[in-house]
């Protein structure tokens, strides 16, 4: 079964936003959360497939409805509470 | 969000996280800041500008490009990821190109920079492989009928970079100067020059 992100050619997305934002950050905690996903993949916490597969296996009404880095966020969160870094919930304890 | 604390925002889960990563030893906020620099001054459309301006007026060089891209950008300085493919796909007279990641986001990110919103966005993502020629409207670009087409779907192991045309009346320009002219969304199809 295709998961939530295989969205080619489905329908119902509306327009595009065309605006042509040249920043690549649009909040500190976008660039933080880049910065978090870098220096962990480069200590081997988690691989880039591993961080794909978590993003795509997000609830489809939790992917539709987080931000493109929101969805980076929950996919580590959720690599460093299956990988024993973090307990389950102990980032919202 | 999920949690205990829903209405913390992201910006306070983001920090609680980085403070729990720092007190478990595993990260410093000096290593982030260094990894958000480094990201950033690594990519850029400008790069992709250069590859297209040397093609432009080295014909060798755009049958390198064309023939392997990965190979003839690393000429020039550029490693597009260890083990990904960038294939550079030329427009011409009778065709456009565009690309796109349906599944995600994946992006020749040393050569284009940081991607605009719109190319991760579902609309984007969903729509440009339906009806391209629609979504070009949307951005301004409209393609005669007898212009033909091609969209190139990114994964993570290929990635997609077009070359546009070159502008007429350029001719006499020197490389830096035709640079100048290329822009990001041409690099990505969504534009042409």
């Amino acid at each position: 079964m295709a998961r939530i992100n295989d969205v080619g050619g489905t329908q119902g997305f509306g327009a595009i936003d065309t605006a042509d934002d040249t920043e690549p950050f649009h909040a500190d905690w976008e660039a933080r959360v880049v910065g978090l996903f870098n220096t962990l993949r480069a200590q081997g916490i988690f691989n880039t497939n591993e961080f794909r597969d978590a993003i795509e296996s997000m609830p489809p009404a939790e992917y539709l409805a987080a931000s493109y880095y929101e969805r980076w966020f929950t996919a580590i969160v959720a690599l460093l509470e299956t990988k024993g870094v973090l307990e389950p919930g102990e980032l919202d304890d | 969000m999920t949690g205990e604390h829903p209405d913390a925002t992201i910006a306070q889960r983001v920090r609680r996280l980085e403070t729990l990563l720092e007190e478990k030893g595993l990260i410093t906020g000096e290593r982030v800041d260094e990894a958000i620099d480094a990201f950033l001054a690594s990519s850029s459309p400008a790069n992709g500008a250069r590859v297209v301006a040397r093609a432009w007026t080295d014909e060798g060089y755009k049958s390198r490009l064309l023939a392997d891209g990965t190979a003839a950008v690393r000429e020039l300085g550029y490693m597009e990821g260890s083990y990904q493919r960038l294939r550079v796909v030329e427009n011409t007279a009778g065709t456009h190109n565009v690309i796109v990641c349906t599944l995600c986001s994946c992006y020749p990110l040393r050569l284009l920079g940081p991607s605009p919103s719109w190319y991760k966005s579902e609309a984007y993502r969903s729509r440009v492989v339906r009806e391209p020629r629609s979504v070009l409207r949307e951005f301004g670009l409209e393609l005669p009928d007898t212009v033909d087409i091609t969209v190139w779907d990114s994964s993570a192991e290929s990635r997609y970079m077009v070359l546009p045309r070159r502008p007429e009346g350029t001719e006499g320009l020197a490389e830096e100067e035709l640079a100048a002219l290329v822009t990001r969304n041409a690099l990505i199809g969504t534009a042409a020059l």
